[in-house]
């Protein structure tokens, strides 16, 4: 027994405080990610979710340059970027993926900029791999306070929105009709996106965010047909991905001769991109002829499952 | 033509729209518009493509501001905080994708107006129940929304808008993507729904042949003006080419109502007999 654990598990894993600083801090950012993931993939806003990924590394290499946390950038700059598309339209359907892109193009330039001052100017090393690549096992043990207040935060904001956001995406006019304010559900909903993929650019970097934030939502939404359901799997799946990558990542320092840990960000993302494609392998929906409205047998026992 | 139910006089009309007016980008779409709906009332808000009929719900909803004129709901000024209004909006698709039940979505219309998570209810569950009973939508409602045939997700929208007890029921082409019989089906469920429960049913048409047997009462709209009353005094030659600015023609056929403009009658070069409601 004690053989087979060693095996999965290489010696010092369970007693290495950034270990379990990177497993508390994963953990939180997965849950936020995931919250917010849900309302990303059912309102269609995959594109402005990877947006703020591209505004915060152009915040998080911003923030080295100027000494600062780069947790700081990655939020700061987020925050002043939903409000950038807001302003620019991205409300209107039509307008939304314009305004995204307009943003994200400055934003991935400012990031060329920055990188390369951070580089050559202020000569600090690994930037670009910190701010693209993200940096959980350096930081956490520093950062956890701070990330875990905004997780809290975020998916408070969510709860407090939850039912206008979601009749909002179902239908914007009805919203309305019903007296709801639209527009500043729309933008409370944006902040918060923008703090969660802060908070995941700061775990597995600006650049693979997104898929923190898209997969565990999108593979959960194979599974269920109720929304509470859909959000439980998918905290589920981002907290296993996250630990799994930990754990593998800790463990390929010892795989081979070589003694060169692979990157953590790579194996959270591998397993989170392996759950999605299972999903889709085990839960192919049967296609349902036209106007015959039976649940399925599939969405039945998973329901049942869920529960 | 009208219903022959007799519909009890009630005290103040459930809406009452009084010379409204409406300019959108410099373009006049509704001209001094008014007309009134009684409680249990079936309306037909009849007209061609961009004859006003969507502004105008918009504007019973407080969704846009009329230029001139004013819209009261059961004898009130129209406000946020009225009595609530039940709305139906035209082209709803819903996403496949979105995590929702049928009775989930019908559970929104109760409560999806307000703050925090929702907190499942004996009683939430039962006025849920009791709307997808009283839209025949029992069979399909653990089914997942997004998956529903039009005709269906039209039933349950119909629940949502009703599952807050609103006096006023509107609806934007209702009819638009359904076939003859599902047309059919929901245009009787709508009679229904507005005589047991005397709800005013107020939707817009381009067609007015499936409302003609439930209809109470069908205000015509055309380029931007209104004419109201019973199916049988608006819907004839005079009123009609007098909304319209050039000669129509009413044809009756085996009890189906024809439109015909009179060739080369239309003042408007734009419009020509394919575009004057009621015409299909």
């Amino acid at each position: 027994m004690h053989q087979l654990l060693t095996w999965v598990v290489e010696p010092g894993f369970f007693t290495s405080e950034p270990v379990r600083a990177a497993v508390v801090t994963g953990s939180a950012v997965a849950v936020v990610s995931a919250v917010a993931g849900i309302f990303t993939v059912i309102r269609g806003q995959s594109f402005a979710g990877h947006a703020f990924g591209d505004i915060a590394a152009a915040g998080g290499s911003g923030a080295l340059l100027l000494g600062l946390s780069p947790l700081t950038g990655f939020i700061g700059l987020g925050i002043i970027g939903a409000g950038a598309m807001d302003l620019i339209g991205v409300q209107r359907v039509r307008g939304r993926d314009l305004a995204t892109g307009i943003v994200l193009g400055a934003a991935i330039g400012l990031t060329a900029l920055f990188l390369y001052l951070d580089t050559t100017a202020s000569a600090t090393t690994g930037a670009a791999q910190q701010v693209l690549f993200g940096s959980i096992f350096t930081t956490a043990t520093t950062t956890l306070p701070v990330v875990v207040t905004c997780s809290v935060l975020v998916a408070a904001v969510i709860a407090v929105i939850w039912r206008p956001l979601l009749l909002a995406t179902v239908s914007p006019d009805i919203a309305a009709a019903r007296g709801v304010p639209v527009r500043l559900v729309g933008m409370a909903y944006m902040l918060a996106l923008a703090t969660a993929v802060g908070l995941s650019s700061l775990t597995i970097g600006a650049i693979l965010s997104t898929a923190l934030l898209i997969g565990p939502a999108a593979t959960a939404l194979r599974l269920t047909r109720r929304m509470g359901w859909a959000l439980a799997a998918a905290c589920l799946i981002g907290v296993a991905a996250i630990w799994a990558g930990i754990l593998l990542a800790y463990d390929s320092y010892y795989w081979g001769n070589t003694h060169q840990g692979l990157p953590v960000s790579f194996f959270i993302v591998a397993v989170i991109f392996a759950a999605y494609l299972l999903t889709g392998l085990a839960g192919r929906r049967p296609a349902r002829p036209h106007g015959t409205a039976v649940p399925s047998a599939g969405d039945a026992i998973r329901d049942q499952v869920a529960a | 033509m009208a219903r022959q139910v007799p519909v009890h006089a009630p005290a103040t009309d459930v809406i009452d729209v009084a010379g409204v007016s409406v300019s959108l980008s410099g373009r006049q779409v509704l001209d001094d518009v008014s007309f009134a709906v009684g409680a249990g009332e079936f309306t037909g808000l009849i007209g061609p493509n961009g004859a006003g009929k969507t502004t105008l719900l918009r504007v019973i909803l407080g969704l846009q501001r009329p230029a001139a004129g004013t819209v009261a709901l059961a004898g009130q000024p129209r406000s946020r905080r009225g009595p609530p209004v039940g709305y139906v909006p035209q082209k709803i698709l819903l996403d496949p994708d979105l995590p929702m039940r049928a009775r989930d979505l019908v559970a929104l219309g109760a409560d999806g107006h307000r703050f925090g998570i929702p907190v499942p209810s004996r009683a939430r569950r039962e006025a849920v129940a009791e709307m997808l009973h009283a839209v025949g939508a029992e069979r399909f409602a653990d089914a997942r929304a997004g998956l529903l045939s039009g005709g269906e997700q039209q039933r349950i929208l119909i629940a949502q808008a009703l599952i807050s007890r609103p006096k006023l029921l509107l609806l934007d082409e209702p009819l638009a993507n359904l076939d003859i019989r599902s047309g059919q089906e929901i245009v009787t469920l709508l009679a229904r729904i507005a005589r047991e429960q005397q709800v005013a049913v107020l939707l817009t048409a381009h067609e007015i042949n499936p409302l003609l047997p439930v209809m109470d009462r069908v205000v015509y709209l055309a380029a931007g003006r209104a004419a109201s009353g019973p199916a049988s005094e608006v819907i004839t030659g005079e009123v009609l080419s007098r909304l319209y600015g050039y000669h129509v023609d009413v044809l009756n056929v085996h009890g189906r109502v024809l439109v015909v403009a009179a060739p080369g009658g239309a003042a408007d070069p734009t419009l020509t007999a394919s575009d004057v409601a009621g015409a299909g």
